[in-house]
């Protein structure tokens, strides 16, 4: 079954993040506190790339196209 | 790898060791986990501070707080926040004699490590992978135990003074001439314990105006023994003899520091086999060196005694050298003959100062007879003198087990560090959490094992060691790697990035190149 040896492995990799960040040997309590403020860091990086990431993909399309476009106009003045 | 015409011929047989490096990317996650604990170790330690949580640890009294802090150190720091969340993974309660099998007291803990409580089961029959148990005399049955319960009955079991005094035993002469005959020396002394033997005869020999030069990764006994006597320490890197060479030429050619005199004695202190790392000393150049340079050499056999060599007799026969090229030739009875003590080996005008000078000699009780009895007759088995081949099987079994053992982890793609040949095995963890990870899965899967954390190992390399045995058989160490395997699939240990080819059917011949592929 696809469904159980995908939960497995999903499963497997969150016992390797717990034993990389060390959060396997702590208490509950600290688990909590350790993954809220994971969860919480990663939410906001999320946020502010959904907030920003398209206007400055735009801007600095626009700003690509602006020197494009200028220097096709520089060309075309001096070649008249 | 050294091959064998390397340093001109010093060298019978071909000498592989190997310390692959850290990979990066685990080196760089290792203090990320470290970095975490660290964060969470503060939390706590303020926590404790203000009262918010019980504090469980050692703390000074209320009117001793104005006084110069006792326990603010990285020592204590690492102690209260990190080792105690793994703690159970050492100083387990064990039940019976600790052979290929041991019998262990099930404890849990309520409070997270810091107290525990037995629940009263017994786990049976865990195979130990930890006991220096080398040449398997750790038994409760047999002639060695036979013979030690008669002397039992005659002498007692304590002896009540020290050698000097009334407690030099008919049994104690009869054991150092048997360790006399064994490693082939003059005369040898024996003390009732292994650390004292190091720590109280170095001082013995040398003192302030002689320079001791030591390797990186000498044992606490070898340090403690050459800072009580007062003499100068130099410290080499580990196993590497440009850099002892360097020291004795510097040594030779510039003498003490001040008056520029000469040395009155140069004693470099090696390990046979080093018990952190599974490495085997080059002791045909350090020979070498010290022939040339006329200085003296304190060789401390405790672990390969017994383990190496085609007779059991140590680094010395491993390499086919002579005995009487090792000054002092040092070792213990408690790993590969099932005992306790230590043993000193060498000229007989050495021996004779030592029995006089010695502190141990003068101050520390002598050994117990029933131990002396075990070891005389662990000895007589090992060289074959009680008239069977035990000895001889039990040395070929071990050295058998060493290199399968070794291989199949290697081809499992663990990063094993040491020598192809010595029976101490060390396997690297490195990450802290993995550390008690893996201690708990193996002793789920009934296998104990001895994992080692920061102050024995430096902090980014903590391992698992496992001690061989000749007591092993192939069907407990088939199962012994199969559960590694399983657990180190499940952890992810195996960081190795060189492939070793398996074992080869046709013997290896002229067209035959590498046997590592990248």
């Amino acid at each position: 079954m696809d469904v159980k040896s995908m939960k497995n492995y999903l499963y497997w990799l969150y016992c390797q993040f717990e034993l990389i960040t060390c959060s396997y040997l702590m208490e509950p309590w600290e688990k909590l506190l350790f993954y809220t403020f994971n969860i919480t860091m990663l939410l906001m990086v999320l946020y502010t790339a959904y907030i920003f990431v398209p206007v400055h993909i735009s801007t600095a399309f626009q700003f690509f196209l602006h020197l494009i476009g200028n220097q096709h106009e520089n060309t075309v003045s001096i070649v008249k | 790898i050294n091959h064998i015409v390397h340093n001109g011929g010093l060298y019978k047989r071909p000498f592989n060791e190997a310390f692959e490096e850290t990979p990066m990317l685990v080196a760089v996650l290792t203090y990320v986990g470290y970095g975490v604990l660290t964060l969470f170790g503060y939390l706590r330690d303020f926590m404790r501070q203000w009262k918010i949580e019980k504090c469980q640890n050692a703390t000074e009294r209320e009117e001793q707080k104005d006084f110069v802090p006792l326990y603010q150190d990285f020592e204590n720091f690492y102690n209260r926040n990190l080792y105690m969340r793994i703690r159970d993974s050492w100083n387990r309660p064990i039940c019976s004699v600790p052979g290929a099998k041991v019998d262990m007291m099930e404890r849990v803990s309520h409070d997270y490590n810091w107290t525990f409580t037995y629940t009263g089961r017994v786990v049976k029959d865990i195979i130990n992978m930890g006991s220096y148990n080398y040449l398997g005399f750790a038994q409760k049955a047999g002639t060695c135990q036979e013979a030690a319960a008669e002397v039992l009955s005659h002498y007692g079991a304590g002896v009540c003074s020290t050698r000097q005094e009334m407690g030099n035993l008919d049994k104690h002469e009869e054991l150092e001439k048997l360790v006399a005959r064994f490693l082939g020396v003059e005369s040898a002394m024996a003390y009732g314990m292994g650390f004292a033997t190091n720590s109280m005869n170095i001082p013995a020999l040398v003192g302030k105006g002689c320079l001791i030069l030591s390797d990186e990764l000498n044992h606490a006994s070898l340090v403690l023994g050459a800072r009580l006597s007062g003499a100068t320490i130099r410290i080499f890197k580990h196993n590497n003899m440009q850099s002892l060479e360097k020291l004795l030429k510097d040594a030779i050619v510039h003498g003490q520091p001040r008056t520029r005199r000469p040395w009155k004695k140069i004693l470099i202190l090696v390990e046979g086999i080093y018990s952190m790392e599974g490495s085997i000393v080059r002791l045909p150049e350090v020979i070498a060196l010290k022939k040339k340079y006329k200085s003296y050499l304190y060789l401390d056999e405790a672990h390969s005694i017994g383990a190496l060599g085609p007779s059991g007799r140590g680094v010395v026969e491993y390499f086919g050298l002579s005995p009487e090229d090792v000054d002092v030739m040092m070792g213990t009875f408690t790993k590969s003959f099932g005992a306790a003590g230590g043993y000193i080996g060498g000229k007989k005008e050495l021996i004779d100062y030592l029995r006089t000078y010695s502190h141990s000699a003068v101050y520390a009780t002598s050994l117990s007879p029933p131990v002396v009895e075990q070891i005389i007759t662990s000895m007589k088995c090992i060289m074959g003198e009680d008239g069977t081949t035990v000895g001889k099987a039990r040395v070929q079994q071990l050295a058998e087990n060493t290199r399968y053992f070794r291989r199949r982890l290697k081809e499992m793609g663990f990063i094993i560090y040491g020598n192809e040949d010595s029976p101490v095995v060390p396997l690297m963890l490195y990450m802290p959490a993995k550390i008690g990870a893996f201690g708990r899965e193996m002793l789920k899967r009934n296998i104990g094992v001895v994992v080692v954390g920061f102050p024995a190992t430096p902090i980014i390399e903590s391992r698992a060691r496992f001690c061989l045995s000749a007591a092993h058989t192939k069907e407990m160490l088939d199962t012994a790697l199969k559960e590694i395997n399983e657990v180190g699939d499940l952890l992810q240990l195996k960081y190795s990035r060189h492939r070793l080819v398996p074992l080869l059917d046709r013997p290896f011949d002229e067209t035959t190149y590498e046997e590592t592929e990248d």
